[in-house]
Formats: structure tokens, C-alpha cells, sequence
């Protein structure tokens, strides 16, 4: 699983352009899956045929794009101006990033000696940083980027600390690693699994996924915020790191049904995996999408816990990672619990 | 009919989001001269549908907005004055404005500004604020309830005229300068082969969040989507990166929103007929009916073609005609270009 | 009508949770229509069967409430909204969850001023000793609404839940007192309105009417010093023209005010500059369908002690039963 997920986490995928994540994620599962399709925005829709005699049609998404950045001009003297798709623009600063995959560029900031005492405290927008690709001239930038490239931080996936990973994009490749895992599986329900393009660019995929399938049921695989770290109340956490997959009662896109967070917490109880409830309403993710589609869909979210999504680099616990492909494989054994 | 004549006869009409239907009605009489077939819907988009025979290969369609920002009737008080709230524009624009009401008949009328001598200091500095204005009818209060009540209409009046060379100045050029597009795009399509079945769509309320072009993509049931709007032209307090230039062509979206290898067609088909173009880069909502297009159903693969524009949400936007004139053009040669299950839908 | 409203009213059903109310309406219209469901997001839909075609008529269900997410050590309750909430709303109030347990809203001690006291530093205190025992009494996941007594003087009524109970109240007399339409109507009491509208959509697919209108409250200006808006309490029911979620399509506003005229039924225009409603939900549902509004003026909205007018409400029934009978076309 640990190479599946430095596979994963260190390919570039921006929403819009999540490309060399599809064919990845393909190759992985096609031996496990009866069909797969790429519709019009990219996102990758694979079926498996359930061994019931009446399957129901169960929904996992799991999101394949990553947070990063767009470039949208060349300026005279070389450096490049760009858009941010997802980014907290404080984690920007000092850092290097790879643009189309080939081009090295770093987010430069003016020295500190060079700095007026009040600038030190400001935010710096990301209206006025710019990306210095090492290049003198806009005629010599245009000779290694164009308009429209995008941009993604260079961090490499590694372990730290004890049973741990830090890697970028673990939101949501951590998701989709699960559901790569859970495919592995034979289940009595049909399973539709949705590689979702752009959910950082406003949960902008999943709709027409949900809208194509038209599920009994809708699951969604998230790596999301573990707060559990100096400066935060226990009940500001959100999640804990090493408590297991975490389960969403109510989130700023969905109200999770009563009956798939009842069949979570059963599946996790019946086979001893630990597990956690969300303890924040933070976030939104494509369950909103799937919930509103057609004429309504029951819905859950499950995620892994992840400290500092959203930024260059991120931590996760290989234990919840396991747990949650447990958790998942679990329920859906069960069988869909909307009856 | 050229392009200033379409204007001249379609802009001064008055459509804010949800009444558009005189403009539709007019609108609607344009196309039918272009079109083999001519449909309104409830929401009074008006659909324009044109082929060269045979079926849909594939069925593209278009969208530029008909609606334009504008006010609406709060209260009336005790000396006749109108409150009202707007609808989407920039509320700096408002002091001195000369409006028409659109009552149970339609009145002149004049936002008041309060003369320098009476104001307080610093209050010069300070832009004013919509609650702080007024209407003003010139009648007295009994005579305006007679023809106004909460929730009337109230639009611009900006009628479109000739500039130095090529520019044009007036309101709701944004968007009904893209209507003109699809028009010069019907037009420029009678000279050429095309297997496509295409759906020219004058979509409304699209400054209240692409709402006709969303219920329209959903009755079209298009293979592809081309959303036509206007995009920030140069001036000088605005950062370069932001805007276009007037008069080097029409812009093409570039980003999540607009699918990349139709944007690349459409790129290419500006250099192979030597179109002057503007590539634009949006790196997430595009602000225009390509926003809803894309995510209609299961999805529809989706460009969009912008036109440079100054001053936007204002009685004197400012564009180039020719960049309205290149923009119809490079459509026409896009849609030409497309052929049944083409490759470049696929990702 | 003040008896089904105070019935409605306390009735508890919050976002995401309308269980109860839902049983409390359906019990109120059965015998009244010629088919009760409900669907898989729990709105209930009412139909009156006809031959013409099909017109939705949309009141929600839910309220907002409070869902719990922690609960700590000391028992005492952290929690998230389920709809929109000022804080100055819930500071010192009381709180009911569906199993009776009573809470009160407060928070931590050390916020010194009133404009810092976020959600995120607020509680709810059922008097439990520890977590345990907090447990006991509720679960995460469990959520509370105002606790209030329902009370007025005349006419005009205060309690929690008027949004959207009272529109919830027009629609049961509405079904009890149409005899013929032109129309098959679905009655459709909705969920999850207040998180934005999300029963209405799925509603909508699935009836495809040809025409909706939803009632709901709406903001008035008549308070001393209020915001700029001139709908007034006890002026009748008010014909919406705008929203945040909808445009209400011209036809629609003037087939409301044709009938409203011909019934000689007092009423008022709305113009509502913050807030959405589910007629924009319906408005934009597939190809779209024309929609509008019949407003209940409501002072006070999602406060404790929201204020109506039953005049307002009985005229606004008159008009829903009108404008039913005549027929809604365009």
C-alpha cells in the first residue's frame, strides 16, 4: 500500500488537468473491474458487478485532483503571474514548485533585510507573488512555459515519525489509494467508483458522475482535516491522528443519512476497527453533489485523517489508512443498508 | 443587418434577469432571418436552431446572455421618491444617472446626487451608499403610485453609439454584444461546410448565476458547449494580467472550466485563418454561462470565447467591433471544423 | 389556524431530522388527498389528483437547529448549525432535543465581548455531570431546537419555528379547503431548506410540474429604525418579486396579483435582498419551471420568538385556494 501511495502522491494532478493520475489509477484497476469510462471532464468511472441477486447501485468517490497553481501571464522581465485553485495563500512563500511536470520554479519572497518592519506582519496576496523560473527575458520564459500550464509543490513522499507518511495531495489521494484497495474486493452490490476530477476547483466533477451512474447510495473517500496540533481545543480538531477513519454526521455540502452512519458504525463495531466521528462541520466534498442529484440519494462521507491539507506537505497515519480500507470493505459486505 | 444595426436595435431595449422578454421577442425576429427554426421557452431563451440537413454531427451549442444589470423598486415614500435595490451592478455608477422605471408605463427618472455644497466633510471621499439614493419622478407621491409599485423594473438609459474608429460605447453590451457574435457566427456559417446541427441560444438571466443557460443546456441536450461573454478590457487602473487588450481579437478561456482539447481547436483555427486571438487564463469560475454548461447532466465539454470590454457593469462600456466581428468568425471556423465522434472531445 | 399553529410549531424538525413533523402534517391532511408519500431525502408529497396539468405548491419543514459533534469530558456539548444562526440569537436561550432533553446555548468564559463569541466557542449545558453521563441523555449526532412557548396577543403570534411552520400551516388549510382545480397538485412539505433548498431540487425531478409556487416567511421593514423594506406585518400576504435564489418569472407575480385583485384579498410586493427560498431550487429544476412566492411577513426571523400575523396567513390561504381553483397557466 505504502508504494501505492507514493505512486499516487507524487503525481501531478491539478483540477483541470488530473490526466497522469487517470492513467495511473486505470492501469491499477482495470484487472479488478468489469468496465471503466472517462467522461467529458476527465473523471474516471469504473463498475463492478455485485454477486446479489437484486444489487443496488452503491456510488464511491474519491477525488483525484490536487491543490496547486495556474499560470496566467508572462511577464516582461521573465517572472510568471498565477491563479490558485484550493491554495491557503499563506502556505505559498518559499517554496518550489514544478510546472507541466519539467519546469523547476520557486515562490520567491524579498529578502528580510530588505523588509520595512510592518511588512514582516502582512500577508502577502497571491495577486502580487509571482514565479521566478531562473528565466531573464518574457521571450526566454515562453521558450519553457505557456499560458495555461499549471503548477504543483515538489514534495516528496517519504516516512516520518513512527508508522507515519508525509507526502503532498493526501487529500484525496489517500481517497482514492483506499478505493484502489477496496476494488481489490468482491462485494454483493454493484460498485460505481468515481475518480472525481476538480473537486477542489468547487466539487465541479462529481455531479455529472452522480447524474450519469443515478445510485441507490453515495459514498465519498476524503482526506480531511486532523487539527490536533498546538494552538487547537480538543473540540476544534476535527479529527484525531490515530483513531481510525472518521465518519461525518454533517458538513458544510451534506447531511450524512442516519442509516449509512448507523451501518458504518455497525460494520466498524461488528469487526473491532476503531473509528472516530467528525467533530466539525468544516468542509465540503462531492457526497453534496452526489445528495442532490436526480431525485436525492442517501449519502456518507468517511475520511482519513490528514494534518495541514491543503498545503505543500501533509502527514498521515498509515494505521487509519489501513483501517479505513478495512472499514469500507466492511460495510459494503454488508450489503446496502437502505432497505 | 450588420453588427452596429443589430446593437442599435437590441440595445437600448430594457431586459434586466427575469424580464427579457422584449428583448427576446426582438431577438427572436433577428434570428428566425438566419435560422431554420426559431423556439422561445418559458424563461424566454431563445433558440436558434441551424444545420446544413442531415441529422447532428455533433450538436453544438452556443449561449450569450440577453439580460443586462439593473435596479429594482424598494419603496416609495411620502414625497414620491423611489428606494430601489440593484441587480448586480457597482453602486459607484449610480449618483447622476438618468433611468427609465418601467411602471405600468414607463417613466423618466434621475438618481439624485447631492450638490458639494451641501455635503458634509469627508463625505465627498466616500462613495455613496444604494440606501443613501433616490429616484427622483418630478411628481408627488400620489401621481408615481399610480403607475409604480415595489418590485417594477428600473434599467439604463445608454442607447449604443459610434466612437473614434472602431468603438462602440453604451450599456448591456455585456452580453448582448455576444448575441451579436452568434448572429455574425450565422451569418459567417452560410459560406461554409459544417456537419454540425447548431443551437444558438440568447440565454437570460445569466447576471443572477447562468440560470437560463443552465435549463436551456438541459433541454438542448448539446455535445458541445460555447459560451460567448464579454472579459475585462484594458485600462490603465487595472493589472495587465487581469485584462485583455481592446482590439487584438477575441479572448479564449483557458483553465478547469473550458475543456482542453476543444480550447486547443479553437486556438488552432485562429492561427490557421490568421484570427488575431487572446489566449485567457481562468483558473477556476469563469463567470459565465461556460460555468453551468460544463456540469449540465452527465456533462458537457465546453469553450469559451470572450470579447474585450471596458468599464463593465456601466452605462459606458467600450469595445472594439471588430473584435465582435473576429470573434463570430473564429466560431463559425471552430464549428466547421468539428466532425462526428471527434477525437478531441475525449480526454 | 392558531391551534394548528402551535401544534406545528412545537413540533420538533430540525434540518435533516423532520421525522416527527413529518408524522404530525401527514396525520393533519389524511382523507384530504388522494395520495401521501415520501421519498428517499424524507420530503413528503401530497397529491390531489386532476386531469390538467401537474402545478407543485412547496412549503419546508424543517427548522433550524443545533447538531451536536462533541461532547467532552465535563459533558458538556459542542455542536455545529444546521442552518443559518446569529449567534446574539442562541446566547442564554433553551434548546429540546427530539428525545425531550432540554440544554442551554452558552460560551466560554474568557470572551469578553460579545462580537467574538463564534460557534466554535460556544456549548450546550443539559446539566450533565461528565461524558458518561452526558451520554446517557444524547449522542453526537443528535441535534436541539429553540425551546420556547408559543404566545401572542390577538392576531399577532410569537414562537420559534414560524419559518416555515406557518407556511406549513397555509398549506394543510389550503388542502382542507380546495374543492376543484384545474390542476394535479402535488403539496410538497420539503426538507433541508434551511442548508440550502436541498428537498426541493430532488422534489422537482422527480414531479417535473409546469408551474410551482413555494410560500415561506419574509423580513418586513416595520420595526423602529429597520432596515430599508416594505413589507409590513398585518398587510396581508406579500407576492414575492425577488430573492436571493430566484427572479420570480413575470407571469407567475401577475397571475398572483390578478387573483389576489379578483378575491379583493389585501396584499403586498417583496422584494428580499438577503436570503434564499425554495422557489429558486424548483425555479431551476431541468428545463425549468415558472415559479414564484407567497410570503408570510415574519418579524424577528430565526430568533426564538419569531412574530406573524394569522390575518396574514388566512389571506394568504384565500389566495392559494384561488389561485388553485382558477388555475395557474401562462
Amino acid at each position: 500500500m505504502l508504494q501505492l501511495l507514493k505512486s499516487l502522491t507524487e503525481t501531478d494532478g491539478v483540477s483541470g488537468d488530473e490526466g497522469r493520475v487517470r492513467e495511473f489509477i486505470k492501469k491499477e484497476i482495470s484487472p479488478y473491474v468489469d468496465k471503466m469510462i472517462t467522461d467529458s471532464m476527465g473523471n474516471l468511472i469504473a463498475v463492478k458487478k455485485g454477486s446479489a441477486e437484486n444489487p443496488k447501485k452503491v456510488m464511491l468517490d474519491a477525488h483525484m485532483d490536487e491543490v496547486g497553481l495556474i499560470i496566467t501571464h508572462i511577464c516582461d522581465d521573465g517572472m510568471l503571474k498565477f491563479g490558485v485553485i484550493g491554495i491557503d495563500q499563506r502556505v505559498l512563500l518559499s517554496k518550489r514548485v514544478m510546472i507541466a511536470g519539467r519546469v523547476p520554479g520557486v515562490l520567491g519572497i524579498k529578502a528580510i533585510h530588505l523588509q520595512k518592519r510592518d511588512e514582516r506582519n502582512r500577508v502577502v496576496k497571491a495577486d502580487d507573488m509571482y514565479i521566478d523560473i531562473g528565466a531573464r527575458s518574457k521571450e526566454e520564459a515562453e521558450g519553457l512555459v505557456s499560458l495555461g500550464d499549471y503548477a504543483t509543490f515538489t514534495t516528496e513522499c517519504e516516512d516520518i515519525g513512527s508508522g507515519r507518511i508525509k507526502a503532498k495531495a493526501l487529500d484525496d489521494r489517500a481517497g482514492c489509494a483506499v478505493l484502489i484497495e477496496v476494488l481489490k474486493d468482491n462485494y454483493p452490490d454493484d460498485l460505481y467508483v468515481n475518480f472525481a476530477v476538480q473537486e477542489e476547483a468547487g466539487l465541479r466533477g462529481a455531479g455529472i458522475a452522480a447524474y450519469r451512474i443515478n445510485p441507490d447510495i453515495g459514498l465519498a473517500l476524503e482526506g480531511t482535516t486532523c487539527s490536533d496540533v498546538p494552538g487547537a481545543d480538543e473540540h476544534m480538531y476535527s479529527t484525531v491522528m490515530g483513531c481510525g477513519p472518521a465518519i461525518s454526521i454533517i458538513d458544510r455540502s451534506s447531511y450524512s443519512s442516519k442509516d449509512i452512519v448507523n451501518g458504518l458504525i455497525d460494520a466498524a463495531e461488528d469487526a473491532g476497527i476503531p473509528y472516530q466521528m467528525k467533530r466539525t462541520m468544516t468542509g465540503g466534498n462531492d457526497a453534496g453533489m452526489i445528495q442532490r442529484t436526480h431525485e436525492g440519494v442517501k449519502t456518507g462521507v468517511v475520511s482519513v485523517p490528514v494534518r495541514y491539507i491543503h498545503s505543500p506537505a501533509a502527514i498521515m497515519d498509515v494505521t487509519d489508512f489501513e483501517n479505513t480500507v478495512s472499514l469500507i470493505k466492511e460495510f459494503l459486505k454488508k450489503g446496502a443498508c437502505c432497505k | 443587418m450588420d453588427i452596429f444595426d443589430f446593437l442599435s436595435r437590441v440595445n437600448n431595449l430594457s431586459g434586466i434577469s427575469g424580464y427579457e422578454k422584449n428583448v427576446s421577442d426582438v431577438v427572436a425576429d433577428i434570428f428566425k432571418e438566419y435560422c431554420d427554426e426559431v423556439t422561445v421557452d418559458s424563461f424566454y431563451n431563445v433558440t436558434g436552431k441551424k444545420s446544413m440537413g442531415g441529422g447532428r454531427n455533433p450538436r453544438v451549442m452556443l449561449a450569450a446572455h440577453m439580460d443586462e444589470v439593473g435596479m429594482l423598486v424598494t419603496g416609495i415614500d411620502d414625497k414620491g421618491f423611489l428606494s430601489f435595490e440593484g441587480i448586480g451592478l457597482d453602486q459607484r455608477i449610480l449618483p447622476g444617472q438618468e433611468v427609465r422605471v418601467h411602471g405600468r408605463k414607463e417613466l423618466l427618472g434621475l438618481i439624485g446626487a447631492k450638490p458639494p455644497h451641501l455635503q458634509k466633510p469627508g463625505e465627498a471621499n466616500k462613495a455613496v451608499d444604494i440606501k443613501d439614493l433616490a429616484i427622483d419622478l418630478a411628481m408627488d407621491c400620489d401621481d408615481v403610485k399610480k403607475f409604480v409599485r415595489v418590485g417594477d423594473t428600473i434599467t439604463f438609459k445608454s442607447p449604443v453609439i459610434h466612437m473614434n474608429g472602431n468603438r462602440i460605447t453604451g450599456k448591456s453590451l455585456d452580453d448582448r454584444a455576444g448575441v451579436a457574435v452568434m448572429v455574425q457566427a450565422m451569418k459567417e456559417l452560410d459560406h461554409l461546410n459544417y456537419g454540425a446541427e447548431v443551437r444558438f441560444v440568447a440565454t437570460t438571466q445569466e447576471e443572477l448565476g447562468s440560470r437560463g443557460a443552465q435549463i436551456s443546456t438541459y433541454d438542448n441536450l448539446p455535445d458541445v458547449g460555447i459560451a460567448i461573454d464579454v472579459t475585462h478590457g484594458d485600462t490603465p487602473d487595472a493589472p495587465k494580467e487581469q485584462t485583455c487588450i481592446l482590439g487584438k481579437g477575441p479572448a479564449v478561456g483557458m483553465g478547469p472550466n473550458m475543456h482542453p482539447k476543444l480550447t486547443h481547436r479553437m486556438m488552432d483555427m485562429a492561427k490557421e485563418y490568421g484570427i488575431a486571438y487572446q489566449p485567457e487564463v481562468i483558473p477556476g469560475h469563469s463567470g459565465t454561462d461556460a460555468w453551468v454548461m460544463q456540469v449540465t447532466r452527465s456533462g458537457v465539454p465546453t469553450v469559451l470565447v470572450s470579447v474585450p470590454l471596458r468599464y463593465m457593469h456601466t452605462t459606458v462600456e467600450t469595445m472594439d467591433l471588430n473584435d465582435i466581428k473576429n470573434a463570430g468568425r473564429l466560431i463559425a471556423l471552430f464549428i466547421s471544423s468539428l466532425k462526428e465522434a471527434d477525437e478531441c472531445f475525449n480526454y | 389556524m392558531k391551534q394548528l399553529l402551535k401544534k406545528l410549531t412545537s413540533a420538533y424538525g430540525p434540518s435533516g431530522n423532520e421525522e416527527t413533523v413529518r408524522e404530525i402534517i401527514k396525520k393533519e391532511i389524511e382523507g384530504c388527498v388522494d395520495e401521501i408519500k415520501t421519498d428517499s431525502l424524507g420530503n413528503l408529497i401530497a397529491v390531489k389528483k386532476g386531469s390538467g396539468s401537474k402545478v407543485m405548491i412547496a412549503a419546508h419543514m424543517d427548522q433550524i437547529g443545533l447538531v451536536v459533534t462533541y461532547i467532552d469530558d465535563t459533558g458538556f456539548l459542542r455542536f455545529a448549525p444546521a442552518g443559518g444562526f446569529d449567534v446574539t440569537d442562541l446566547i442564554d436561550r433553551k434548546v429540546i432535543f427530539g428525545n425531550g432533553i432540554v440544554g442551554v446555548v452558552s460560551y466560554e468564559n474568557e470572551i469578553k465581548e460579545i462580537k467574538d463569541v463564534t460557534v466554535n466557542n460556544m456549548y450546550i449545558d443539559i446539566g450533565a455531570k461528565d461524558r458518561e453521563d452526558a451520554l446517557t441523555k444524547v449522542q453526537e449526532g443528535d441535534a436541539a431546537v429553540y425551546y420556547t412557548t408559543f404566545g401572542g396577543n390577538g392576531d399577532r403570534v410569537t414562537s420559534c419555528a414560524l419559518d416555515n411552520r406557518s407556511s406549513c400551516a397555509v398549506l394543510i388549510e389550503t388542502i382542507k379547503n380546495l374543492k376543484d382545480s384545474p390542476h394535479e397538485i402535488y403539496f410538497v412539505f420539503t426538507v433541508q431548506e434551511e442548508l440550502g433548498s436541498r428537498g426541493a431540487s430532488t422534489a422537482a425531478f422527480a414531479i417535473e410540474p409546469s408551474a410551482c409556487i413555494a410560500v415561506d416567511v419574509t423580513d418586513t421593514g416595520d420595526t423602529p429604525k429597520s432596515q430599508p423594506m416594505s413589507v409590513k406585518l398585518g398587510e396581508g400576504p406579500a407576492i414575492k418579486v425577488f430573492d436571493q435564489s430566484v427572479m420570480v418569472h413575470p407571469a407567475i407575480k401577475n397571475i398572483m396579483i390578478d387573483e389576489a385583485e379578483k378575491l379583493g384579498v389585501p396584499y403586498q410586493m417583496e422584494v428580499l435582498k438577503a436570503g434564499g427560498t425554495d422557489t429558486g431550487a424548483v425555479a431551476l429544476s431541468k428545463s425549468g419551471v415558472p415559479s414564484g412566492c407567497l410570503s408570510i411577513p415574519c418579524r424577528y426571523m430565526h430568533s426564538d420568538s419569531e412574530m406573524v400575523d394569522i390575518s396574514d396567513m388566512e389571506g394568504g390561504v384565500k389566495l392559494l385556494t384561488g389561485l388553485l381553483n382558477d388555475g395557474i397557466r401562462i
